[in-house]
C-alpha cells in the first residue's frame, strides 16, 4: 500500500513542474510525460531494442514507426511495464513518469497501468458485457461512484454510445472489430488514465474503422497524451504530432536489434527528414 | 463444342484444359484408404466396449430378475443369495468426498501457481516435470505408501488407532493418486486461455489475482472442472491402492446399527465397490459370476451417469457465460 501512495502523491507534485527537456525532440511547450534514456531491453540472451532514447510530451499523439521487428512493442510495453509479464524481459536504461522511475524498486507495475491504459492489436474486449467491460478497471481499482453514468460518460467519449446505448448487457463479442477495438478504448479510458498506449490498433480494421478510430484519437489527446505504434505510415503521418523511426541492425550472426534511427515533429519526419534512413524507409513505402 | 480461351499468349489454356486441372485426378485411392483405416480402428475399439458390456449384462440378468434391488440395497453377508452392495456403494461414494475435499482445491492451487504466478526458471520446470512423472507412477505404489504413511504411520502410530485401515486412510491414499493428474489437467485448462485476455486485465490495472479470479478461472472453469470429474471417476474405480491401504477383504463385515457416518469414515472398516468386484470374482461359488457381473454394471452405470451428468453440466456453465 505505501508504494502505491508514493507513487499516486509524487504524481501530483511533479505534473505542476515540467520535466527536463531532454531528449531529440524539441519542446513545443507541452512538458514530457515520459523520459526514456538509453532504453535496452532483452528478452533473455535476445538483445531487442538498443540505447534508445526520446521523450513523451503531454497531450500529444507521438507515433512510433518502423518495420516489423524493430522493438515499436517492446518500447510501448515499457512505458506501462507490461514487459513485466513477460518471462526472461529485462529492461535497462531509464524511463521516467512525471520524473519518477518507472523501474524503481518501489514502484507498482498495477499503479503504473492505472494511469497508463493500453489498447492491443488484436481487439481483446473481455468474455463478459458491455457494461462489464467497461466497469471493471475502476471497479477493481476501488472506485467508488455511479458506475451506470461512469459508462455512459466513457462511452460517449469513445464515439461508441449511441451504437451501443440499447444493448450494454450484451455480449462484447456481438459487436463489430472497429466497434470491439473502439469498446477497448473506452475500456482504457475510463479508469481515467493520463496516457493510453496503442499497439497498432488498427491494424486488424478495415479503412472506415479505422477512420473513425483515428478521429477518436485526436479527440481524445485534449485529454491523455497518446502513443501509438503503427505500421501504417499514412496513419502516422495523418494523427500524430511526433514520429519516432526505428529501424534493425543485423548484426554478424544475424542477431536483429531494434534502434531509434530519427525522432521529430511528424511534418519534419515526413518532408524533412534528417537521416538518409528514414528517408529510404518512408519513400520505399510511399513508392 | 466452343472453347474458350483463358489467358492470353503462350501460356494461353482452354477452359477444357483448366477444368481437367481444377478437377484433379479421377481415381483418389490414398484419401478413401486413410479414412477407412480409422474408421475401422474406431468400430473395433467400439465393438470391443460394446462385445464387454453386453458380457457383464447378460451375465448379470438372472441375479436382478431373481433378486432385484435387493443385490443393491442389501449388506454384504457369507451368504450368496442374501449379500449386496450397499457398503461398497457408500465406501465408493464417501471416498470419492474425501478425495474431493483433499486433492480438487490443493490440486487448482497448486495449478495455479505454476501457470500464473511461478516464474518459468529452471526449478518450475523440474517441479512440472517431476509432476508428470508422478502422474505416471503405477497406484499400486500409491497403496505402498498409503499403507507405510497413513495407515502405519500417521492413524496407527500418530493418531493411535487400533486399526488405521479406515476409509480416510483409503481416501487419503486416493487423493495422492489423482493430485498429480488433478494440477496437470487445471494446469491444461489455465493454459488455454488466451493471454490477451490476461493482457487486457493487466492492461486496465488488476492485480495478478483480480486477473485470475475474475477473467482467467471463470474461462477455464468448464475444462477445469470437465477434467476433475473424470479425474475422479478414475480414482472411483481404482482397487489396487485401496487393497494396499486396507480396504475390507472379507466376503462379509458389519459396522453397528447407528453407528455415526463420522466414524463410518474415521474408524471403522470400509470397502469400496471395486473391491467388491475383486472379492466377489475370487468366491468358488457358482452364483459370484452373476453377483460379479451385477456389481460391474452397478460401477459402470454410476460411472456413464456422472461422465454423463459432467458433460451436461459443463455445457450449462457453458452457456451461461457470454461466451
Ligand atoms: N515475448 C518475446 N520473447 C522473445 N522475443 C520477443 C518477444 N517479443 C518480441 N520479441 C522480439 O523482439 C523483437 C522486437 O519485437 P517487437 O517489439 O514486437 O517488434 P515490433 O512491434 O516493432 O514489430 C523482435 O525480434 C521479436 O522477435
Ligand atoms: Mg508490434
Amino acid at each position: 500500500m505505501s508504494t502505491r501512495m508514493e507513487l499516486a502523491s509524487t504524481v501530483v507534485e511533479d505534473a505542476v513542474s515540467p520535466g527536463p527537456s531532454a531528449g531529440l525532440a524539441g519542446s513545443a511547450g507541452s512538458s514530457a510525460i515520459f523520459e526514456i534514456q538509453d532504453l535496452n531491453v532483452y528478452y533473455r540472451d535476445f538483445h531487442a531494442v538498443t540505447d534508445t532514447s526520446l521523450n513523451i510530451y503531454q497531450n500529444e499523439i507521438t507515433a512510433l514507426i518502423g518495420p516489423s521487428g524493430c522493438g515499436k512493442s517492446t518500447v510501448l510495453r515499457c512505458l506501462n511495464r507490461m514487459n513485466d509479464l513477460i518471462d526472461g524481459a529485462r529492461v535497462e536504461g531509464r524511463v521516467t513518469y512525471h520524473g519518477i522511475d518507472l523501474y524503481g524498486s518501489s514502484v507498482d507495475p498495477v499503479e503504473v497501468r492505472r494511469r497508463v491504459g493500453m489498447v492491443f492489436q488484436k481487439p481483446n474486449p473481455f468474455p463478459k458485457s458491455i457494461y462489464e467491460n467497461i466497469v471493471f478497471g475502476p471497479r477493481v481499482a476501488g472506485w467508488k461512484g455511479n458506475f451506470d453514468d461512469l459508462v455512459e460518460e466513457t462511452l460517449v467519449r469513445a464515439a461508441l454510445w449511441d451504437e451501443v446505448k440499447d444493448k450494454l448487457e450484451n455480449s462484447a463479442f456481438d459487436l463489430s472489430g472497429g466497434q470491439q477495438q473502439r469498446l477497448c478504448i473506452a475500456r482504457a479510458i475510463a479508469t481515467s488514465p493520463d496516457v493510453v498506449l496503442m499497439d497498432e490498433p488498427c491494424s486488424a480494421l478495415d479503412p472506415i474503422a479505422t477512420y473513425r478510430i483515428e478521429t477518436l484519437m485526436r479527440e481524445l489527446k485534449k485529454q491523455y497524451t497518446i502513443v501509438v505504434v503503427t505500421h501504417n505510415m499514412q496513419q502516422a503521418a495523418r494523427v500524430s504530432d511526433r514520429t519516432a523511426f526505428f529501424s534493425v541492425d543485423v548484426g554478424e550472426e544475424g542477431q536483429r536489434t531494434g534502434r531509434l534511427v530519427e525522432y521529430d515533429m511528424t511534418d519534419r519526419v515526413f518532408t524533412a527528414p534528417s537521416m538518409k534512413e528514414t528517408e529510404d524507409y518512408i519513400t520505399g513505402r510511399f513508392g | 463444342m466452343a472453347t474458350r480461351t483463358i489467358g492470353s499468349g503462350s501460356t494461353a489454356v482452354t477452359q477444357d484444359m483448366l477444368r481437367r486441372a481444377l478437377e484433379g485426378r479421377k481415381v483418389n485411392v490414398i484419401n478413401p484408404l486413410v479414412a477407412l483405416t480409422l474408421l475401422i480402428s474406431l468400430l473395433a475399439s467400439l465393438a470391443i466396449l460394446v462385445v464387454l458390456l453386453w458380457d457383464v449384462v447378460a451375465k448379470s440378468m438372472p441375479v436382478w430378475q431373481e433378486r432385484g434391488w435387493s443385490v443393491i440395497t442389501n449388506d454384504l453377508s457369507p451368504r450368496p443369495e442374501e449379500t449386496g452392495m450397499v457398503q461398497g456403494i457408500f465406501g465408493s461414494v464417501m471416498l470419492t468426498v474425501v478425495v474431493v475435499i483433499l486433492s480438487f482445491p490443493l490440486g487448482v492451487a497448486a495449478a495455479i501457481y505454476l501457470e500464473e504466478y511461478a516464474r518459468d526458471t529452471r526449478l518450475t520446470r523440474i517441479l512440472v516435470a517431476n509432476i508428470r512423472n508422478l502422474a505416471g507412477v503405477p497406484s499400486i505404489v500409491y497403496g505402498l505408501l498409503g499403507l507405510t504413511v497413513f495407515v502405519k504411520l500417521i492413524l496407527e502410530g500418530m493418531v493411535g488407532q487400533l486399526s488405521g485401515r479406515t476409509l480416510i486412510a483409503g481416501g487419503m491414499t486416493l487423493s495422492m493418486l489423482v493430485l498429480a493428474i488433478m494440477v496437470i489437467t487445471t494446469q491444461e485448462a489455465l493454459r488455454a486461455v488466451p493471454m490477451a485476455l490476461r493482457e487486457a486485465s493487466y492492461g486496465v490495472g488488476a492485480t495478478p489475482w483480480q486477473t485470475i479470479r475474475h477473467h482467467v478461472l471463470p474461462v477455464a472453469s468448464p475444462a477445469i472442472f470437465t477434467g476433475s470429474v473424470l479425474t475422479l471417476a478414475r480414482a472411483f474405480g481404482e482397487s489396487a491402492p485401496l487393497l494396499l491401504a486396507g480396504a475390507v477383504l472379507s466376503t462379509f463385515f458389519a459396522a453397528p446399527e447407528g453407528t455415526p457416518i463420522t466414524s463410518l469414515v474415521m474408524s471403522e472398516k470400509y470397502t469400496a465397490l471395486p473391491i467388491i468386484i475383486y472379492n466377489w470374482s475370487r468366491q468358488p461359488q457358482t452364483e459370484y459370476i452373476a453377483l460379479t457381473a451385477a456389481a460391474i454394471v452397478a460401477l459402470l452405470v454410476i460411472l456413464l451417469v456422472v461422465n454423463a451428468g459432467t458433460i451436461l453440466a459443463r455445457d450449462a456453465l457453458e452457456r451461461r457465460r457470454i461466451r
